[in-house]
């Protein structure tokens, strides 16, 4: 075993929070949250910095790095603003379903544009009626000629409105049984026409990372717009949530551990009673609680990633990651806002923020109990 | 980073894991409970497979391992049985300390006979009326008399004191000093020495093969070379011993954890209601996954914590995560589990019972979790913000 990051990775940490200190600015994280604005000039030096797809290879413009570098990236911006590190980190969601299933030509079509910050990707697999239940999609594809043609509703899609690519899992085959047999993703450009983007407004968190939902009447695409297999979409999209769920985990623990810092910070510098609030019981024990859960959850969510490194996806400690990583982030974004007191409950104080912000991590890209279901199925199974 | 574990300790575990699921049977652990008697025959085998004591270098009769493979150990033994497993590691309690601080001497004369089986270690530090405070002026005093010191006091709650080669105890060494603790020092005291007198304490909740004391001593004179470490240090060697045998404490919730997980899950498919096995009951499962989730991180948690110590790197917080994490998961996990089995869970027949009534003393001994996030605060506010 060794439990230490190399001089390389620490390196790529540091690097990522001087840069974050410098340009994640409170004042910007407040406008982007009150305003519900994309920070793209942010996104855009992220990029230049190699801070977005560093786990890309370098022909498609990343920097060659594995899941776990890409874990410490997402950690730290989290750990830093909540909601524009969020922001950034989802700029080249689902990317990874091209990396692993992409021909040559789709790949060097969208990856280098998404890891040099000129384009912001989007997975488009929730259904209105459906929610987490994707075996069956009412979003259909019909080959026609040698065209697709999409009709369909998507809903909570992440950068919706910004997106320059939707990758949209379809039902390609309405008669096979089981229904999901007969998925397929299809990339489909923002700009074809008969896609239609409304953006979800009036989130409680991730403000900064725009939602919407993408309708589809006869939308035409070329057949080679077709992602992997032909009706194995909905395979393609599960192992895709296993190691994906790896970043949300890495998000939980950046904003975990922000919570953390600024939670410490201050009760260092606050008095009451005539001491130092850190000098309570009640608070020092509540500080330990949260610095042991935010260790448990990095050490779930390293492993999870290294794993995915050094051979082979481990799906059950994938969710573990996500599962516990999730709840953690809530639980201690919400003693940090009890130690900050009433100022806690004010923006300005920034606690507040990242407990709004930590709640998505336990529902998207698989709820809590969807995760719990995957880890239930694979330890039973042992 | 490495998250696997090397050939050699996967070797060690399933050793471990043969020896105890051949020894540990239902008539031993019924025959040990009931009598409440060490068992010896079990500790001799354990040790010639060089289980005990599996960290002490190969000179003094270890196998030269780490603090890691004897977490391994640990987990193994207790996770097969907590009461017989938890007695066994506690063998060799306080043997560390020697390691640590002792002269060469006092190594070759006390250590061997422990990784051999053929003696049980003890240590002294708690006192009837300190609990775990032992910063405070220590009520038990030793006093230099010519080349001896001579020791008056009491001591509580003392593994193995009964049936031991040796007790180190820490005494009040100097009774002026501020504060008290820089005034403590560590002596071992032979099995034997007049003036000793232990009591075996009994009726415990639960761990009843291992042998818990009170120890009195009324004029106690051991020569000045059993001092151990140095003379009014033996509080902050008390604190480096305890940083590192939590470890093994840690270890312990785990294998707990685990134990009862494994328990569970199997009962969990073997039980049928409402006309399917009871793992498919979403809430059953559900409590199953939150249980995989606590021992996945109590492990490594406590894996980190044991190879930094291995590193020469001991992390005193994350040695204290690793208990109170590990600690809670697995009086949590036994509890789930105790649920999971119903009302089977309360009779003695059904091993989870014995499970439950050990859960709790881990979360107690070896500085109970509120101490443990006293170090673990202390380290945290110590780092620049």
């Amino acid at each position: 075993m060794d439990f230490k990051l190399t001089e390389e990775q620490l390196e790529i940490k540091s690097a990522v929070r001087e840069f974050c200190l410098k340009e994640f600015t409170p004042e910007l994280a407040m406008e982007c949250d009150r305003e519900e604005k994309f920070p793209w000039d942010l996104h855009r030096k992220a990029a230049q910095l190699g801070f977005v797809g560093i786990h890309f290879p370098e022909e498609y413009g990343g920097g060659g790095y594995g899941v776990l570098e890409n874990v410490l990236v997402v950690e730290e911006m989290c750990r830093v603003d909540s909601t524009l590190g969020t922001a950034i980190m989802l700029g080249d969601f689902a990317c990874d379903l091209i990396l692993r299933h992409g021909t040559e030509e789709q790949k060097e079509k969208w990856l280098p544009r998404v890891a040099r910050g000129e384009a912001v990707s989007a997975g488009a697999f929730t259904e209105p009626a459906r929610g987490s239940d994707i075996t069956k999609m009412d979003t259909t594809a019909v080959k026609e000629g040698d065209e697709w043609v999409i009709n369909g509703t998507k809903t909570l899609i992440s950068n919706a409105t910004i997106a320059s690519f939707f990758i949209t899992l379809c039902q390609t085959n309405p008669e096979a049984e089981p229904t999901y047999r007969g998925q397929s993703l299809i990339i489909v450009e923002r700009e074809t026409p008969g896609v239609d983007v409304t953006k979800i407004g009036g989130k409680l968190g991730i403000r900064s990372s725009p939602t919407g939902e993408v309708s589809f009447s006869d939308v035409r695409v070329p057949e080679e717009n077709l992602l992997g297999e032909l009706n194995r979409g909905f395979y393609h999209s599960l192992y895709f949530f296993d190691e994906s769920r790896i970043e949300i985990a890495a998000q939980a623990v950046g904003i975990a551990q922000g919570a953390l810092d600024r939670a410490l910070k201050y009760a260092k510098e606050r008095e009451a009673f005539g001491r130092k609030i850190a000098e309570f019981q009640a608070i020092s024990h509540k500080l330990a609680d949260m610095a042991t859960k935010v260790e448990a959850a990095r050490l779930l969510t390293y492993k999870a990633a290294w794993v995915v490194d050094h051979g082979e996806l481990d799906p059950m400690l994938a969710s573990m990651a996500k599962t516990y990583a999730g709840r953690i982030a809530v639980e201690v974004a919400d003693e940090a806002i009890q130690i900050f007191g009433g100022y806690g409950y004010i923006g300005e104080y920034e606690v507040e923020r990242f407990y709004r912000d930590a709640k998505i991590t336990e529902i998207y890209e698989g709820t809590r109990e969807i995760q719990k279901n995957t880890i239930a199925r694979y330890l039973v199974r042992r | 980073m490495d998250f696997e574990l090397t050939e050699e300790q996967l070797e060690i575990k399933r050793a471990v894991r043969e020896f105890c699921l051949k020894e540990f049977t239902d008539e031993v652990m019924r025959r040990y409970a009931e009598s409440e008697e060490f068992p010896w025959d079990l500790y001799r085998k354990a040790a010639q497979l060089g289980f005990i004591g599996i960290h002490m270098p190969e000179e003094y009769g270890g196998q030269g391992y780490g603090y890691l493979e004897n977490v391994l150990v640990t987990e193994e033994m207790v996770r097969a049985n907590p009461e017989l497993g938890i007695t066994l590691v506690f063998g060799d309690f306080g043997t560390e300390l020697i390691l640590m601080f002792g002269t060469e001497e006092q190594k070759r004369r006390y250590i061997p006979r422990i990784t051999r089986g053929e003696g049980l270690s003890a240590a002294a530090f708690t006192e009837p009326s300190g609990g775990s405070d032992i910063s405070k002026r220590l009520e038990t005093v030793a006093v230099k008399e010519g080349d001896e010191w001579v020791i008056n006091g009491s001591k509580m709650f003392i593994t193995n004191a009964n049936i031991s080669d040796f007790i180190i105890v820490l005494c009040q060494t100097d009774l002026e000093v501020e504060p008290p603790y820089r005034g403590q020092s560590l002596f071992i005291v032979d099995r034997g020495t007049p003036g000793v007198d232990v009591d075996k304490l009994t009726g415990k909740l639960g761990l009843k093969p291992s042998q818990t004391c009170s120890v009195s001593f009324s004029d106690v004179r051991v020569p000045e070379e059993n001092l151990l470490g140095e003379l009014n240090r033996g509080f902050y060697h008390t604190l480096q011993y305890l940083n590192e045998s939590r470890l093994e404490i840690a270890a312990q919730g785990v294998g707990l954890a685990q134990g009862a997980l494994d328990m569970a899950l199997k009962y969990a498919k073997e039980r049928t209601l409402f006309g399917e096995p009871l793992y498919r009951l979403q809430a059953v499962s559900h409590k199953l996954a939150d249980m995989a989730i606590k021992v996945e991180a109590a492990r490594l948690l406590t894996y980190k914590a044991a190879w930094l110590a291995d590193q020469g790197e001991t992390d005193p917080m994350i040695s204290s995560m690793a208990k109170v994490y590990a600690a809670r998961a697995g009086f949590e996990v036994v509890e789930e589990a105790a649920q999971i089995f119903g009302g089977y869970f309360f009779f003695e027949d059904y091993p989870i019972e014995r499970f439950y009534r050990i859960a709790k003393v881990i979360e107690v001994y070896e500085g109970t979790k509120e101490v443990q996030k006293d170090t673990i605060a202390r380290f945290l506010l110590k780092r620049p913000t």
